[in-house]
Formats: C-alpha cells, sequence, structure tokens
C-alpha cells in the first residue's frame, strides 16, 4: 500500500510541477490532468473509492476536456514565445512559501497517534462510502444542497441570458 | 514458515485477478474485436446484398471457413505497413493519441461481471461498489485520445473532427449519466455483480416476468417501473452509439465532410488503434447495457435458481453452471453488437445540429422527467 502511495504522490507532484514548466498550455492541461488522476488514485489506496472515482469523473473526464477544448482554438506559437511575467512568477513563489511555512509550523506540534484502530470486516460501513456520503447530502445537509440547486440554476439562467444578448448584438452588426 | 506462507497466499492474490485480466482481455476482448470487424463487413455485405470478405482460411489450402482468417491477414497487413508520420504533426501527442484511445476502452472491462462464479471465484476483475460510475470515469477518459488526435494532426480536417467529438461526447455524456439514475433508484445499488444477481433472482429489468418481479408474485412496483426502464433503455442505447461514435452519430469521422475526421493523418497500426478502439468502446457499451437492462450473466426465467437446485449445494455454484453463465453473457453481448452493426447499415448519418439537438433538447429532459416518474412510482408501489 505504502509503495503505491510513493508512486502516485510522486506523479501527482512531477506532473504538477509539469503543468507550471511548460511552455505549451496544451502540454500544461495534460499534465494537470495526469496530476489528478495520481490524486484520484490516491484516494483509491485509501478506499474512498467513490471520491476517487468522482476526481476522475468530474475533474479529468469534463472540467479538464472544456479547457483543453478551448486551448486548443489558441494560437500555441503566441504562447509559447510570450515573455515570462516575473512579478507573477515572484507572487506565486512567495505565496506558496509562505503556504509551505504555514503548513510546517502547523505539522510541528502535529503528536502522531499511538493508538491501534480496530480492523473492520469487509462490507462494513467503511465499504459503503456511496451510501455514507449519500445520507448525510441528502439528509443532514439537505438545505445546503438545495441552495447549491438554486445557485447552479442561476448560473445557467445567466449564461443562457449573456449568450443570447451577445448573439443578439452580433446579429445588429451584421 | 510464517513468512513463507503469507507470500504464498499474497502471491494467490495477486495471481488470481492477473489471470482474469489476462484471460478476459487477450482471449476475450482482443478476439472479439477483431471478429466483430469481420462481422461487420459481412453483415453489412448480407444488407447491401453482398458477398463480402469470404475467401481468407487456413493458408496454402482451399478451405474458406466463410472468411474467418480476414482479421488474421488484416492485422499482418496493418502491422507491416509503412508506419508514415507526416512532417506537420506534433510528435508526442501524435503518437499518444492512439493509445489514448484503446486503453479507456479495455480498461473498463475491469468491472463488468462477466459470469456467476467458477469454482468459488467471482467473474469480475473488480468488485467494485461503484461500478457505473468507474465505468462513466474511464470513458470518459476516451475523448482524450480523439481530441489529441485532431489536434497533433495539425490539419483542418482532423481539427474538425476532434472539436465535433469533444462536444459531441460531452453533451451524451450528461443524458448517458441521467438515463441511467432511473435504473440505480430502482435497484438501489451501485455494485454491478448485486445487480445482476438481483436480476436473476426477480427478474430483469426489461422482462420482470418471474421471482418477486412477476406481476402475479406482487410485483406491482416492477410492472409499473417497466415503462421508466424501457424509456431509459432507450435514451441509454442512443447515448452509448453517440459515445462510441458509431453511425447514425459518427460525426467526428464523417467520410463525405471531414474526409476520415480525427485520424485522416494515421496510417499502419497507429490507424489501426483506433479502429479497434471504436470496437472496442463498442463491446463494452453493449456488455454495460447488457449487465444493467437485460440480466448480464443470468438466464430468464428463474433457471438459475432451477439449476442451482438441480446441483444440490445451494452455496457453492456448479462449474459447468458457471461456464454456462459466462456463454450466457458473451452470446447476449455478441446479440448486442450484431443489433449495433445492424442499426450502422440501416439508418443515414444525422447532421450535426440535428445530433446536438437531439443530445440537448430531447434527450436531457426525457432523462430528467424519467428520474421524476420512477422516484414517484417507488414513493407509491413500495411502501
Amino acid at each position: 500500500m505504502s509503495v503505491l502511495f510513493y508512486i502516485f504522490s510522486a506523479v501527482m507532484l512531477v506532473f504538477g510541477l509539469m503543468v507550471v514548466l511548460n511552455r505549451n498550455p496544451v502540454s500544461s492541461a495534460l499534465s494537470l490532468v495526469v496530476s489528478f488522476l495520481g490524486l484520484a488514485a490516491l484516494f483509491i489506496t485509501l478506499n474512498a473509492y467513490f471520491i476517487g472515482v468522482i476526481q476522475v469523473l468530474v475533474y479529468t473526464g469534463a472540467v479538464m476536456v472544456l479547457f483543453i477544448f478551448i486551448i486548443m482554438l489558441l494560437d500555441i506559437k503566441k504562447e509559447q514565445r510570450r515573455d515570462l511575467n516575473y512579478v507573477a512568477m515572484g507572487g506565486g513563489i512567495i505565496v506558496v512559501l509562505a503556504l509551505i511555512s504555514q503548513l510546517a509550523i502547523l505539522l510541528g506540534d502535529f503528536v502522531p497517534g499511538n493508538q491501534q484502530l480496530a480492523t473492520l470486516p469487509e462490507g462494513s460501513a467503511v465499504h459503503q462510502d456511496v451510501k455514507l456520503v449519500g445520507e448525510a447530502v441528502f439528509t443532514d445537509f439537505n438545505f445546503h444542497l438545495q441552495l447549491l440547486g438554486i445557485l447552479l440554476l442561476v448560473a445557467t439562467v445567466g449564461v443562457v441570458v449573456l449568450s443570447r444578448r451577445q448573439g443578439r448584438a452580433d446579429r445588429s452588426q451584421q | 514458515m510464517m513468512t513463507s506462507s503469507l507470500a504464498i497466499i499474497e502471491l494467490s492474490a495477486l495471481l488470481v485477478p492477473a489471470i482474469k485480466i489476462v484471460a478476459l482481455v487477450f482471449a476475450v476482448i482482443l478476439p472479439m474485436v477483431a471478429y466483430s470487424v469481420w462481422a461487420e463487413r459481412r453483415v453489412s455485405a448480407i444488407i447491401q446484398d453482398r458477398v463480402g470478405p469470404n475467401r481468407v482460411g487456413i493458408p496454402f489450402t482451399k478451405i474458406g471457413l466463410a472468411g474467418l482468417g480476414q482479421p488474421i491477414s488484416d492485422g499482418v497487413k496493418f502491422l507491416l505497413k509503412e508506419d508514415f508520420t507526416p512532417g506537420h504533426v506534433n510528435k508526442l501527442y501524435f503518437w499518444l493519441a492512439p493509445a489514448l484511445t484503446m486503453v479507456p476502452a479495455i480498461l473498463t472491462c475491469a468491472v463488468l461481471p462477466f459470469g456467476s462464479e467458477l469454482f468459488g471465484e467471482k467473474m469480475v476483475i473488480a468488485d467494485l461498489n461503484v461500478g457505473p460510475l468507474f465505468i462513466f470515469a474511464i470513458a470518459s477518459l476516451s475523448v482524450y485520445g480523439i481530441v489529441l488526435a485532431g489536434w497533433a494532426s495539425n490539419s483542418k480536417y482532423p481539427f474538425l473532427g476532434g472539436i465535433r467529438s469533444t462536444s459531441q461526447m460531452i453533451s451524451y455524456e450528461i443524458s448517458l449519466g441521467l438515463s441511467l439514475v432511473p435504473v440505480l433508484l430502482i435497484f438501489g445499488e451501485l455494485n454491478l455483480s448485486e445487480i445482476v444477481e438481483e436480476q436473476s433472482k426477480n427478474g430483469w429489468l426489461l422482462l420482470p416476468l418471474w421471482g418477486e418481479g412477476a406481476i402475479w408474485n406482487g410485483g406491482w412496483d416492477r410492472f409499473f417501473l417497466f415503462f421508466p426502464a424501457l424509456l431509459a433503455f432507450i435514451i441509454f442505447t442512443t447515448s452509448i452509439f453517440a459515445e462510441t461514435n458509431r453511425l447514425p452519430f459518427d460525426l467526428p469521422e464523417c467520410e463525405t465532410e471531414l474526409v476520415a475526421g480525427y485520424h485522416t493523418e494515421y496510417s499502419s497500426m497507429k490507424f489501426a488503434l483506433f479502429f479497434l478502439g471504436e470496437y472496442a468502446a463498442m463491446i463494452i457499451g453493449s456488455g454495460l447495457i447488457v449487465t444493467l437492462f437485460l440480466g448480464g450473466w443470468s438466464l430468464p426465467f428463474g433457471w438459475d435458481a432451477a439449476l442451482m437446485s438441480m446441483a444440490g449445494n445451494p452455496e457453492q455454484v456448479p462449474w459447468w453452471l458457471g461456464v454456462i453463465h459466462i456463454s450466457t453473457f458473451l452470446a447476449k453481448v455478441i446479440a448486442f453488437i450484431l443489433f449495433f452493426i445492424w442499426v450502422r447499415w440501416t439508418l443515414p448519418r444525422f447532421r450535426y445540429d440535428q445530433l446536438m439537438k437531439l443530445g440537448w433538447v430531447v434527450f436531457f429532459e426525457l432523462a430528467l422527467l424519467n428520474i421524476f416518474i420512477t422516484a414517484g412510482i417507488i414513493i407509491l408501489t413500495r411502501p
């Protein structure tokens, strides 16, 4: 199990770095895809099948496809020739360093657990993660779920209205 | 002593899935891919009143075997042809794309239960409790192969094919996922093996005629749920056609407009990989439809239970029944592949705007409505 953890963590980190280092936007986006796959694999090694699969389904299979769809319509050569933005780079490095130092301070106080957890039999609650997630979302967090639904509905209507207005403006110009 | 026995246990725990993977992929799926190409050519010939490839049999003899040797000679031809890479392509992604169409298609077979039990071993590679979601997740990756092929080829027609394919797959994935929700509501289960076992006991989803699913045994819920299930089946099957880029939805490779779409620039084995990936996706799609709607490996009319009681031991499935179950599954899948081929050579191609309209305006709404109807029926009939 731990061997797999190191392999997939390495995949995630290496391809995460590639996202930043690649000059070609398509390569960056595809590196992000591989990084997400590594993350999904990490979830699955923790027996969290549902979250792992949803990670692939939503981020790798839907969001990143749309990203790549848009990037492919760009002029790649122009993007590759763009100069480095040193201010943005410096800002990014500062943010990363701040995050790392904060994590280091927090994790420095961490006392590792010394109690052995009970081994659960096969087919017990831990193995029914979909059911547990579903029960939590549809009972305890039902209000939040409905709120999210309304939010998504507003976003959908907004997109339709905006794109229609744009289309009408184009037509009147012609 | 302790460590060596532990090692043996771990080895066998690795060996059994490995045998299953190798047997399923190399002895079942890949030959089926090759022979469904042959079946496609023969059936299309029959439909168009031609003969089709009927000559290739055993080499150096006159034994034709109705052309059964054709896939092997096709494979040899693809391997021996010059593998030409045009100068204007992006080399890395041009090479990666064919593999990326083939790999997801093969990976999805991991969660399909292709038989009940054989020698006490469950006939499924990974008995996940998120089976259908796993298949959707992996199948949604196959779009990368097509998109990359279209983009890396760096020429007009492949690019248009890639763009079409992306928007088509995204659109139909939604109705594919939504049409499955009623099915999962009816079974209350996300594990494909359990779904098939339930159908074996209480009637297939589209044939609830025995066990507790039969109307004379009090299965009123299943009787009323038959209609939403049929609607879900129609939407799901049509969306599978769109997901696998089969006619009438093969707009990404539409020959009359786009030459061959995303694989215009490919030759030799790289082209063959696209071709085989499409057929592998079709086989897995058929397997999924059979598993969810038509009882998977189970025999109809409760014969499973009858044969089990004949065998005596209710815990252990005898080996001959296991073999019968595997053959049943394969027979159903082959029948469905023939249906796919039949549709391809019968229907004309859709226009692109018609295709998108069908996905977003008709199927999306119907699938949503179907979820509401199913949930209502379940509330009313299952106290």
